[in-house]
């Protein structure tokens, strides 16, 4: 029965930049960095949890003929791509002065919802991830009042 | 070609990251044209081409829906709404609404209001936003 993930993928149009904004940024580690001949296999994976990669892959030839790799290009810079990963850290507040000082681009700042406190940023190429602290328990779905409660700005 | 493409749609996105974020702040296409580092013709021009419509619409439609989600989820007077989501005048507020939504905002909330007293699924069906031009013909009235 398949029962776990280990390996996620997120495009990007530059496999070295890619590396100092996942390494040299967010702090995940290289896992696997082989030139196959026909593609560059680039893994990172948080410390201590080499059972969960994240592949940095870049579109391309052979995989993709130049017409189609600039079209995901286009897509990922204009962050029509999705979310590449929601991340867990302890404290979010924090986390997210650390990545300001080091220039991190933030799409939200941290706020407080019902499944905890969350924040998005964008990669270099318009990748969004969100960053966050999950609540502690089971989560429970506010009913709508409640829900707008919390929202009101 | 394909960088400056690339280059150009990233500096778009951070515009829009601006408006979805900075909604309630009075944003104008001077502030949004330096965030993307373009002038003010290329930014409108540009915008449009990346997305689908211009800067000053997308920034409505993201306004409109902060708001039919206020009027649906609090008490908040249809005026203070206007002014949370960042419009100056409820007279433009009030027909952006109208013309976006197709019902003015006292009208939206009456109705979704109503929808409370009505199975989900009933609400599900009926409520869809049709695409047989009813918002149009709504507005024509």
């Amino acid at each position: 029965m398949p029962n776990k993930i280990t390996h996620t993928q997120v495009y990007v149009l530059d496999q070295d930049e890619a590396l100092d904004f996942y390494v040299g940024k967010l702090g995940f580690e290289l896992n696997t960095d082989a030139d196959l001949g026909f593609m560059r296999w680039l893994t990172v994976n948080f410390p201590g949890q080499p059972d969960h990669q994240l592949l940095l892959e870049k579109p391309g030839q052979p995989a993709h003929d130049e017409a189609t790799a600039e079209q995901i290009r286009e897509l990922v810079t204009k962050g029509a791509m999705g979310m590449a990963a929601i991340i867990a850290v302890d404290d979010v507040h924090k986390t997210y002065e650390e990545l300001v000082a080091k220039g991190v681009e933030f799409t939200d700042k941290p706020t407080e919802r019902f499944y905890g406190t969350d924040c998005g940023l964008r990669d270099p190429f318009g990748n969004h991830l969100r960053i966050g602290t999950p609540k502690e328990g089971p989560i429970e779905l506010p009913d709508p009042a409640q829900f707008a409660a919390e929202n009101t700005p | 070609m394909s960088r400056a493409v690339e280059e150009s749609n990233r500096r778009m996105l951070r515009a829009r990251d601006a408006m979805d974020r900075d909604y309630a702040k009075p944003l104008d296409i001077p502030t949004l044209a330096r965030i993307a580092y373009v002038s003010e013709a290329h930014f409108i021009r540009t915008f449009r081409a990346t997305f689908g419509e211009t800067p000053h619409r997308y920034l409505q439609r993201r306004r409109v829906e902060r708001a039919m989600f206020l009027l649906r989820e609090t008490d908040r007077s249809v005026t203070e709404i206007c002014f949370d989501v960042g419009f100056t005048s409820l007279g433009t507020f009030s027909r952006t609404f109208t013309d976006i939504v197709g019902e003015p905002p006292t009208t939206y909330r009456w109705r979704a209001a109503d929808l409370r007293a009505v199975p989900a699924c009933f609400a599900k069906a009926w409520t869809r936003p049709s695409s047989f031009g009813e918002a149009r013909a709504r507005r024509e009235d």
